[in-house]
């Protein structure tokens, strides 16, 4: 429960910080130019990490079950356009489904 | 709002304050289908982290943090065992998007520094999206009210879904644990849309797929961050 209430603390000193940095930055001078062109891709290389440790993993095993699925169905909706509440939930009743029937 | 500034015509700043309210109007409407989503999503969170963290501590960490992705990458790293350091430090690298959102959202916020880095809290990712379309560059208003109903949505899913998290069932059989990945999706489609994050993706996926076997959970992941180096090549 420590590592709980550390992670807490830390993650909304860390969040608040982080969020604050830009209009402090920006009020003095700006970063180079590479700076943000590294900082921008951050976002999109932890989201793909993310998507595919959430869907594919089991601790340190590569496997392939409803998650995948249900990542499936939010793709989808998503070249569908669809909004994002939408897309959640046709995720989750598309696992959910895979899981019932097998 | 009685003041005029020099050289205005008369009703010109009432003209003003009448447009601010109404992208603000605007951007709530557009905010109540992203708290909406939010409400979800919370409750998914409520469901997946009480088990963990019991009831109270998953409400307190929505209302400090308020940051969807980052509270679902560092529990998931917690309930894996990884330690509070590691899980810290993936959830502030999940974060780290937000220091260029606030770079660019800061010309169009109010006030001194202090005050601008204030307002910078109100930056998360869909209503950032929505204002960086205004038409005259970042529109603040936008930003905030579209900001506004998630706070709420974020907090309240929380609590409803650590409340009824055990009468929900196993939130597996519900399909919840396939939340997060389309969340993130959803969010990345958006990233997408710059043709140029394709490579980091494509790098980024890789890296956390080859080092799961080897190494502990959110690590992967953290070093995945690596790929954003790419940018470098521009």
């Amino acid at each position: 429960m420590t590592a709980v209430w550390l992670t807490i603390g830390g993650l909304f000193v860390a969040t608040v910080a982080i969020k604050a940095a830009g209009p402090l930055i920006v009020g003095e001078r700006e970063l180079p130019e590479r700076a943000y062109d590294v900082i921008g891709l951050l976002a999109p290389a932890l989201l793909t990490a993310l998507i595919l440790t959430d869907t594919l993993a089991r601790d340190q095993d590569l496997t392939v079950d409803a998650r995948a699925g249900g990542l499936a169905c939010a793709g989808v909706a998503v070249a569908l356009r669809a909004p994002l509440l939408v897309t959640v939930l046709v995720a989750a009743a598309g696992a959910a489904a895979l899981r019932a029937i097998t | 709002m009685t003041t005029t500034e020099e050289g205005e015509l008369p009703g010109e700043a009432e003209r003003r304050e009448a447009d601010r309210r109404e992208r603000f109007r605007a951007g709530l409407r557009a905010g109540l289908g992203f708290g909406a989503a939010a409400f979800v999503v919370g409750i998914s969170f409520g469901v997946v982290s009480e088990p963990l963290m019991g009831s109270f501590a998953p409400v307190v960490m929505s209302a400090l943090v308020f940051a969807g992705a980052s509270q679902f990458g560092s529990t998931s790293v917690l309930l894996s065992g990884g330690s509070a350091v590691t899980a810290v430090a993936t959830g502030a690298m999940l974060n780290a998007r937000f220091l260029p959102m606030g770079v660019a959202a800061a010309p169009a916020l109010r006030g001194s520094r202090w005050r601008r880095a204030l307002e910078g809290q109100a930056v998360v990712d869909a209503s950032w999206a929505l204002a960086a379309r205004g038409k005259r560059g970042f529109d603040r208003e936008l930003l905030m009210g579209g900001t506004l109903p998630q706070y709420p949505g974020w907090v309240l899913g929380t609590l409803i879904g650590v409340i009824f998290g055990g009468a929900l069932g196993n939130p597996e059989d519900l399909g919840l644990d396939a939340i997060f990945p389309a969340f993130f999706l959803g969010l990345l489609a958006s990233e997408l849309r710059r043709p140029h994050a394709v490579p980091t993706v494509i790098a980024g996926g890789a890296i956390a797929l080859a080092l799961t076997p080897v190494l502990p959970p959110g690590l992967p992941v953290l070093l995945a961050s690596g790929a954003a180096l790419i940018g470098l090549r521009r």
